[in-house]
């Protein structure tokens, strides 16, 4: 047996104006972000996975199992790839109802273990819809139903292509929450492709940053984030995502209290039950520094901290990157309070965090 | 004129028209799809050469035809030895001939129906464990009902007036090459004319209700 679970890819492909060249071993659990401006190469490589192009010269090997190596001339088409992809847009099969739609995958692929049809339609919400045409659907429930359809041909691995990038946000607010079910409770893994740094920090927890048709990154979520070196990560996108546990819901103030390896965190409205683990992403710009423990403060939360670098960037803002504990998050500071406040390496700061965005992990 | 006189021509042009278009539709599927996904730079060479027989006047195609097909002809010489009759002037032939004449009409309209159809749903289905045939029955045929439909209608009307090319490769044989077009012009010559009116007449009615239930149909789907 393998000791090696994990998706080991590496793909050469080169057209007239656009190059891709990436090295990488994704993990085969949770869900892994592909995360880049367009045009990054990230669908590319998505296609190529899926077999729907075809490298100059590749290899992809799957827990072991080798699915294509240009160099032994194998090649497995795309319908001998066990796995599920779901498109920018739904694409449904228009002259199928939604039922027959979602079991199109299941009857053709051979299962060691029938996938459980209604429990993935359940997870999605699809129970009302079964018996509809697909002329009939939102695009948030369509694309529901290309979920379902990708999940329910019991894949080894799903790749979503910007799954929520054809819907306006309303939809995407709708579908969001089953992400966050599909993290939680399925256990296939998913390769999640996005532009979108606000789902990536939701939804993933390995992340792969593409440019220019190449891997400028790649690690764990909370790490790579961090990474103040990469462009796409710096800029309006740039923020952190740590872990908590819930501690305490005070009820008088409609807040909870977590705890993270920095300290303690409150965050608005009932967050979880108790010892339930969370996620909190806190954008840069949310985050401002001070010398001292301010001694009356609008902010709640307000926690002690220690610079680990600091960078330029355009215009008149820093990027300081700040150690809480074992966590890592990024402040945006203008570079006049950087000097004013001789802010360097190794210094002892106030961080104050005025918003955070929750996700139950 | 008797019954049979009327119906016999009639009932040989729709078994002609009919079987010309089954056969066109598994002779046209193939190279309709092959014209809406190649990327070959002989597509506008074989496009064109499909067209051809909407352009040629029926007599230069027959004329061609009843020299590949006759007894001494590539195509005629090999059906002789196969089955020991003559292609020219017989059924079979007017088949193979009407195949030829017919086949822009299936073709066409077939190729545009896969091309609207495009990669998307033959990709969601090949990621979904179909193979390309399964992908093509499944998804790409169904989706193009309205193309298949269209081709249909149009061979079998265009088969069944046909008269030029049925003259030159299959002349005037009752119950063999006697189509009703012929035997039209048959009656004519002799100043039959009320046989002719009768004959056309039928013609007429069946030409109509074939395009007019091609038209109802493709309304109806198109409401849904």
């Amino acid at each position: 047996m393998s000791a090696d679970s994990r998706i080991r890819i590496r793909y050469e492909l080169k057209r007239d104006d656009f190059a891709l060249d990436v090295d990488l071993r994704l993990p085969m659990r949770g869900i892994t972000g592909v995360y880049g401006p367009s045009g990054s190469g990230k669908t590319s490589l998505l296609r190529c996975i899926a077999g729907l192009e075809k490298p100059t010269s590749g290899k992809l090997i799957v827990a072991g199992d080798v699915w294509q190596d240009s160099s032994a001339s194998i090649w497995r088409a795309v319908h001998e790839r066990d796995i599920g992809y779901v498109f920018q847009e739904p694409r449904l099969f228009g002259h199928l109802d939604v039922r027959s739609n979602i079991e199109f995958g299941l009857r053709r692929r051979e299962h060691e273990r029938a996938p459980d049809m209604q429990h993935i339609v359940s997870l999605l919400g699809l129970e009302r819809l079964l018996q509809r045409r697909t002329d009939e659907l939102s695009g948030g429930e369509a694309q529901r139903i290309a979920i379902a359809r990708a999940l329910l041909c019991a894949p080894r691995f799903v790749l979503m292509d910007e799954p929520l990038a054809s819907l306006d946000q309303a939809r995407k607010d709708e579908i969001l929450p089953f992400l966050d079910r599909l993290h939680a409770e399925a256990e296939v893994p998913i390769i999640y492709v996005s532009h979108n740094i606000d789902e990536v920090g939701r939804l993933c927890d390995y992340l792969v940053v593409m440019d220019h048709g190449r891997v400028v990154a790649d690690g764990d979520l909370q790490s790579v984030l961090v990474r103040m070196d990469v462009p796409s990560l710096a800029g309006a996108h740039a923020g952190s995502v740590i872990q908590g546990q819930a501690q305490a819901y005070d009820e008088r103030d409609d807040l909870t209290r977590l705890r993270f390896s920095g300290g303690d965190i409150w965050v608005p409205g009932r967050a979880a039950g108790n010892a339930d683990t969370l996620r909190l992403r806190i954008r840069a710009s949310d985050v401002s520094l001070c010398r001292s423990m301010p001694e009356q403060s609008t902010i709640l939360n307000i926690i002690p901290a220690t610079v680990e670098t600091i960078q330029a960037e355009h215009g008149p803002s820093m990027l300081v990157r700040l150690v809480l504990g074992t966590d890592r998050i990024v402040a945006r500071v203008t570079r006049r309070s950087v000097r004013e406040l001789d802010l360097k390496a190794g210094d002892k700061v106030y961080a104050q965090i005025k918003s955070v965005a929750v996700r139950r992990q | 004129m008797s019954t049979n006189n009327l119906l016999g021509p009639l009932w040989l042009s729709v078994q002609l028209a009919g079987i010309t278009t089954i056969v066109l539709m598994i002779v046209a599927t193939p190279i309709a799809w092959w014209l809406a996904r190649t990327v070959s730079r002989w597509k506008p060479v074989v496009q064109a050469t499909v067209a051809l027989p909407i352009v040629l006047p029926p007599t230069v195609m027959g004329f061609y035809l009843l020299i590949i097909l006759g007894p001494s002809g590539a195509i005629g010489h090999w059906w002789v030895e196969l089955t020991g009759n003559a292609l020219t002037f017989s059924f079979a032939g007017l088949v193979i001939a009407s195949c030829l004449y017919s086949l822009p009409f299936a073709v066409q309209p077939l190729a545009a129906a896969f091309e609207s159809l495009g990669n998307a749903s033959l990709e969601a289905a090949w990621t979904l464990g179909a193979s390309r045939l399964d992908a093509f029955f499944a998804v790409a045929l169904p989706l193009s009902v309205r193309g298949y439909l269209s081709a249909i209608v149009l061979s079998f009307a265009h088969t069944l007036g046909e008269f030029g090319v049925v003259l030159m490769v299959g002349g005037n044989i009752p119950g063999e090459t006697r189509v009703i077009s012929i035997a039209i012009y048959d009656q004519v010559e002799s100043l039959n004319y009320s046989a002719a009116h009768q004959l056309s007449a039928l013609l007429l009615v069946v030409a109509f209700i074939a395009l007019f239930g091609m038209f109802f149909i493709n309304r109806r789907w198109r409401q849904r």
